[in-house]
């Protein structure tokens, strides 16, 4: 069997007394894509983190590549996020440079190549999320689904192995959330790149996964194909795909509080 | 015992803050030379040269006003008190000594502070908000390399310039005064001033310059990696980079004048 391009083993992270993670283990196998299911709070954006080495675990490793990227040197460090393509939550364009500037960027800084051919390559990237009419716009005259296609293609600007993206297709419509799925499906079938997607989008997920995983409050709770989770029995996935509320009003802790609040007593 | 832990923990923070400051300061010089034309990276030194526009070119009239105001003010006080004594030709002394050892990197650092040391930390404040400097670091870039060093560089060159424009704004207000206050003509002030300052004047006043530059970056920029939170965190490291680099700024000179003074160089 091929190396996994990921490997997570008895991850633990805890932010301020509180267990975001619980013991996450982890397999990304090479050329798949991946994505991470799971409700708001259940610790998705942490484990994003994670794996790009932006925060330290309380316990357990994060194997990117075959390095355990928190222990090992910044050189490595960096090595191994230069073979990544990261695209956060809210784009992070760089405010001050235009959208061919932003995808330039990687380019200047981390390669030798001549400014042509670094013009060339950003405007393909552009080209190839359908923006090569926008190369001169700064982010700020960019719609929210622009900025989502920018990011990708600074993302991709180096050609990275391993893609990683935190909520593609938060805030868009449905039109321009499915044209990202086709475009993270075009870019594994162009470049056979790992993909890894964040998302609490079900119809996304089930559009371009292969696998999917399933976060419940800080715990992986499922790993299966797509078909599989799609028909899985196991409560808590089902009220997640079915969309069934928590009644989080009728919870003991909410009721108990609310009379301790109005003052009834034997509460 | 709570007093003692309240002491305690203060100290202990502004320690940290220290080692902070000395860190980064050394990591920032180490990438100095990354910098630099044609040494350096690609596109560094562009960046270095639009934050020397930004922190010195349009400061320039920032630091005519203030320092002719004070160089007029300056003249003004001593004069009053000098002219009881028939003594006016001292005035010329203390304003060009005073603004070649003292006033011209003070008043200059205090103008670059508030103007270049609060934009540094709300855009890297902004920067880590909007995830910029986590893109960064994702990149495999060091978001000291690319955000800190230009602006450090940038500021290394400006600053002492903007010491020396400073210097002659307010020596030329002083002048003002003179001509206005006294038979003298332009011409013989300035042949006063050369002979009351010496180069020694001038380049202790460079030497702390470059010393509060570096503290203004360094302080902005560190109040800028700091931000921690939404919006109304970037405008709490643009308050705190302003209020500690002028504090450490007045410091430092207090430290630079003391060290000139015992070696005889002031």
């Amino acid at each position: 069997m091929v190396d996994p391009i990921i490997s997570i083993r008895d991850l633990n992270v805890t932010l301020g007394g509180h267990a975001v993670l619980k013991r996450i283990n982890l397999d990304v196998k090479r050329g798949e894509v991946l994505v991470l299911l799971g409700g708001s709070g259940a610790g998705k954006t942490t484990l994003l983190r994670q794996i790009v080495g932006l925060e330290q675990p309380s316990s357990g490793t994060v194997y990117v590549q075959g390095v355990d990227i928190n222990h090992c040197s910044e050189k490595e460090v960096n090595h191994i996020r230069r073979t990544m393509g990261v695209g956060f939550q809210e784009a992070a364009l760089f405010g001050g440079l235009s959208t061919r500037e932003n995808v330039e960027m990687p380019l200047h800084e981390l390669t030798s190549l001549a400014e042509p051919v670094i013009g060339i390559m950003s405007y393909l990237k552009l080209a190839a999320v359908g923006l090569g009419d926008a190369c001169n716009l700064l982010p700020a005259e960019l719609s929210g689904g622009m900025k989502k296609r920018a990011a990708v293609a600074r993302a991709t600007a180096l050609d990275p192995e391993l893609l990683i993206f935190d909520e593609p297709s938060a805030g868009l419509d449905p039109i321009v959330a499915a044209e990202l799925d086709e475009l993270i499906l075009f870019l594994k079938r162009l470049f056979q790149m790992t993909i890894v997607v964040i998302t609490h989008e079900m119809a996304s997920a089930f559009r371009i996964a292969d696998r999917i995983g399933f976060l419940c409050q800080g715990t992986l709770c499922a790993l299966e194909t797509k078909e599989a989770f799609q028909t899985s029995t196991d409560p808590r996935i089902r009220q997640f795909i079915d969309r069934i509320p928590d009644q989080v009003i009728e919870s003991p802790a909410v009721q108990k509080q609310l009379r301790e609040l109005a003052g009834i007593k034997g509460a | 015992m709570n007093v003692l832990q309240g002491i305690g923990s203060g100290v202990i923070q502004r320690l940290a803050y220290v080692g902070q400051l000395t860190v980064q300061f050394w990591s920032g010089l180490l990438v100095v030379p990354r910098v630099l034309p044609v040494v350096g990276n690609r596109g560094r030194w562009g960046a270095a040269v639009r934050q020397m526009a930004a922190i010195g070119v349009d400061a320039l009239p920032m630091i005519a006003m203030v320092s002719m105001s004070a160089g007029f003010i300056f003249a003004m006080q001593s004069g009053a008190e000098l002219r009881r004594f028939g003594a006016m030709t001292l005035v010329i002394d203390i304003v060009s000594i005073g603004f070649t050892r003292e006033l011209g990197p003070l008043l200059t650092a205090i103008v670059v502070s508030s103007r270049s040391g609060s934009a540094f930390s709300a855009e890297i404040g902004t920067m880590v908000v909007t995830n910029e400097i986590d893109v960064l670091r994702t990149m495999g870039l060091r978001p000291i390399d690319y955000v800190l060093a230009p602006k450090y560089v940038a500021a290394l060159i400006t600053v002492p310039c903007l010491v020396i424009m400073s210097d002659a704004f307010g020596i030329l207000a002083g002048g003002a005064f003179m001509l206005l206050s006294t038979k003298m003509t332009f011409l013989m002030y300035l042949r006063a001033v050369a002979n009351s300052i010496v180069l020694r004047d001038v380049y202790t006043g460079l030497i702390k310059s470059v010393a509060f530059a570096t503290i203004v970056v360094h302080v902005g920029c560190l109040e800028g990696f700091k931000t921690h939170g939404g919006p109304d965190a970037v405008g709490r490291s643009t308050t705190s980079a302003v209020v500690k680099s002028t504090l450490l700024v007045i410091l430092a000179d207090v430290l630079f004048t003391y060290i000139f003074y015992i070696t005889k160089l002031g």
